[in-house]
């Protein structure tokens, strides 16, 4: 018995498509991930996974439970943790912790052990009123409060966004520790680089799963060999390799542009002479590199799209 | 039950760290009374006159002097035209213009016919109607003082006819405060149970919090339970302080039961927080749902009967009031504080609020399921 199992799930607000046959299998104590942009459909998919939101059509059952017949007795047994911060911003840290204990009949004594290694960065500020904790320590207090019953399964929607680096850094450490204790963990995240923290993927967008593997799988995947190429003028860069005749997909990286040939093996030197000479580009510089996870989804969020 | 009680202890956590809310909660049954006790009074106070005396006699004198000497009304000016009054009445500096016609002495004397004008600002109508029976009974009573002296004879036989002797029960002196002070309880109970228990809901869904509470085990009934109990309580309290200021400020009997009239406001509060809650299911925002029960509470109020009589209004409007549980509320209220009405006397306004609370409680926990999925 599969934690998480989907099978053609739909779900549409008034005409427009959030969810569009949906199927998903997450293993027990996997780390799994489903990574899209925004509006892509996760938080209404983990809506559906955590009884909040009825679906349309399809199936989906949580730890065994059907979502819709036995919402009550799933909500007992996972922890979930809302996109935006939605604990009690007047109670402080503790008595948030001690409602949310005490609503699912247990006490933060009792489960301490779990939820310790979170915790206990925040017990200096056990008296502060939740609302004026940093980003950082809101989530950790989210996270704990989450887990205070010892849930079987945690649903984190969108932990780490408005969090700077090194929290998020810490927060997926954090998730690496809860899922060495047993726990399975589903998050969604727009961020690709987070990916590689996961043990699988879900790539998904416009309502459509792309591809679920591995990180690394669904980097290799991408199985066109790569450019990353620098100009003086990044604009004019995108403008004139769009209009090359060989172009077949140009997106820009950070201070490269990352691009890929019709062809099996891209003409660097052409290509080169062409941005120097026929463009009159300055300071092109061109290499070879591995695809990451993020020129695999932009990959398949193109091959979507025609 | 614990887990209500855990709702009720979060609740009320929050609502005493309330540093906004927590003492307006507490102030507002004093400022409440004792504002709209004092200011929204139906006696005439100092009217500001222009006065034209035509006449400039003695008897004339008489009559202005005795106006003055009531404390009623205050001459501001006088001229000997009357357009000059009719100015002043439209910039608002006076409110009734006195025209005594010239001869008034001699006709007064005489026994002949005669009349004073007086032209009343009747922008404002009560006050209007009030200057004007004032003015009358004064002027009548001058009236009387003067002619026994001439026309004896004619005046005794005048006399005779049926008399009026009025007795005002239950408010002797024609109290307006005893009036208003009941009413304006409710009011502060219904504030209470409409506003603060609905906005409560709204404001969950407004900042997100329904969401981390709704993947608990914490049942529906539950959570409505641990949204309306505190306001309910606390609309009580109010009551009770309220009650206490009435007694002990304002002097207002308690003829009847004040545990009767508790019991009753327990019943009411029902009625208004059920409104309350139907109010969030159907709003998103505090703003919204502020709104609504701000129309409704106006209406209620206005055709309550806390400043018009309701049995003034037209037949409709009347028939209407059988939906207004305000209506039946300051209805009791005033039953049984200033009537010592008991429970055979209140009944069927008690079984009106309860078939509310039957019809409106169950309604409002049902749109909230559908308006939750």
């Amino acid at each position: 018995m599969n934690p998480i199992s989907v099978q053609n799930l739909n779900k549409s607000y008034g005409g427009v498509e959030a969810l569009a046959d949906i199927s998903v299998e997450v293993e027990p104590n996997e780390l799994f991930g489903f990574i899209g942009p925004d509006g892509a459909g996760k938080t209404s998919l983990f809506r559906i996974l955590t009884t909040l939101l009825k679906p349309d059509s399809g199936e989906a059952s949580v730890l065994g439970l059907d979502v819709v017949d036995d919402y009550r007795t799933i909500r007992t047994k996972l922890g979930y943790m809302p996109g935006q911060f939605a604990l009690y911003e007047d109670l402080s840290v503790r008595e948030n912790m001690d409602f949310f204990a005490s609503v699912f009949g247990t006490t933060l004594e009792a489960n301490y052990d779990l939820v310790a290694p979170i915790y206990s960065q925040l017990e200096r500020f056990e008296d502060r009123l939740a609302g004026a904790l940093s980003g950082g320590m809101k989530q950790k207090l989210a996270l704990s409060c989450a887990l205070i019953h010892k849930p079987e399964l945690l649903v984190l929607d969108e932990p780490t966004t408005g969090v700077d680096a090194v929290s998020r850094q810490e927060f997926w450490q954090m998730l690496q520790q809860l899922k060495s204790q047993g726990i399975t963990i589903i998050a969604s995240t727009p961020y690709m680089d987070e990916a590689e923290q996961c043990d699988r993927v879900a790539l998904i967008d416009n309502g459509h799963i792309l591809n679920i593997d591995t990180p690394e799988q669904v980097a290799r995947n991408f199985d066109q060999p790569l450019l990353a190429i620098k100009a003086s003028s990044i604009y004019e860069l995108i403008k004139k390799l769009r209009s090359y005749e060989w172009a077949d997909s140009v997106q820009p990286f950070g201070e490269y542009v990352h691009y890929t040939d019709k062809r099996e093996e891209p003409d660097i030197s052409k290509l080169e002479l062409y941005l120097t000479e026929q463009c009159g580009l300055s300071e092109v510089e061109i290499k070879s590199i591995e695809p990451d996870i993020e020129d695999s989804f932009m990959n398949l969020m193109q091959k979507e799209v025609t | 039950m614990r887990t209500i009680k855990f709702l009720l202890q979060k609740e009320f956590l929050q609502i005493f760290r309330n540093k906004g809310m927590l003492p307006i909660i507490f102030l507002m049954p004093m400022i409440q009374l004792v504002v709209l006790s004092f200011a929204a009074t139906f006696e005439l106070k100092e009217v500001d006159v222009h006065l034209v005396d035509f006449d400039r006699s003695a008897t004339s004198r008489a009559l202005v002097t005795k106006m003055q000497a009531t404390g009623y009304f205050n001459i501001q000016s006088h001229s000997q035209d009357v357009d000059d009054g009719i100015r002043m009445m439209r910039s608002n500096d006076i409110q009734l213009a006195l025209v005594i016609p010239q001869h008034f002495e001699r006709d007064v004397t005489s026994g002949s016919p005669t009349s004073v004008q007086l032209n009343i600002d009747a922008v404002d109508g009560s006050t209007a109607g009030l200057i004007q029976g004032y003015g009358r009974s004064i002027i009548q009573d001058f009236s009387v003082e003067v002619q026994p002296q001439i026309k004896q004879i004619q005046q005794q036989r005048r006399r005779a006819g049926i008399n009026i002797i009025p007795a005002n029960w239950y408010n002797p002196n024609l109290d307006y405060i005893k009036y208003m002070v009941p009413g304006i309880l409710v009011v502060l109970v219904s504030m209470i149970g409409m506003f603060l228990s609905g906005m409560n809901i709204v404001r969950e869904r407004e900042i997100g919090t329904i969401e981390q509470l709704n993947v608990t085990p914490i049942k529906r009934y539950q959570f409505i339970a641990g949204k309306l109990l505190p306001f309910w309580i606390i609309g009580l309290f109010e009551l009770v302080v309220g009650l206490l200021i009435a007694r002990l400020g304002f002097n207002i009997p308690f003829v009847g039961s004040v545990l009767l009239l508790l019991a009753i406001a327990g019943i009411y509060l029902l009625v208004v927080e059920g409104i309350g809650l139907f109010i969030s299911t159907i709003t998103s925002t505090q703003q919204q749902a502020m709104f609504i029960a701000w129309f409704l509470m106006v209406v209620f109020i206005l055709m309550g009967g806390l400043f018009t009589p309701i049995e003034s209004m037209p037949g409709w409007a009347q028939d209407l009031t059988l939906f207004n549980p305000v209506a039946h509320f300051i209805k009791i209220m005033r039953m049984v504080l200033l009537k010592g009405a008991g429970w055979a006397e209140v009944q069927h306004l008690v079984g009106i609020l309860t078939l509310m609370v039957v019809i409106i409680l169950p309604a409002a926990i049902f749109r909230y399921r559908k308006s939750t999925g």
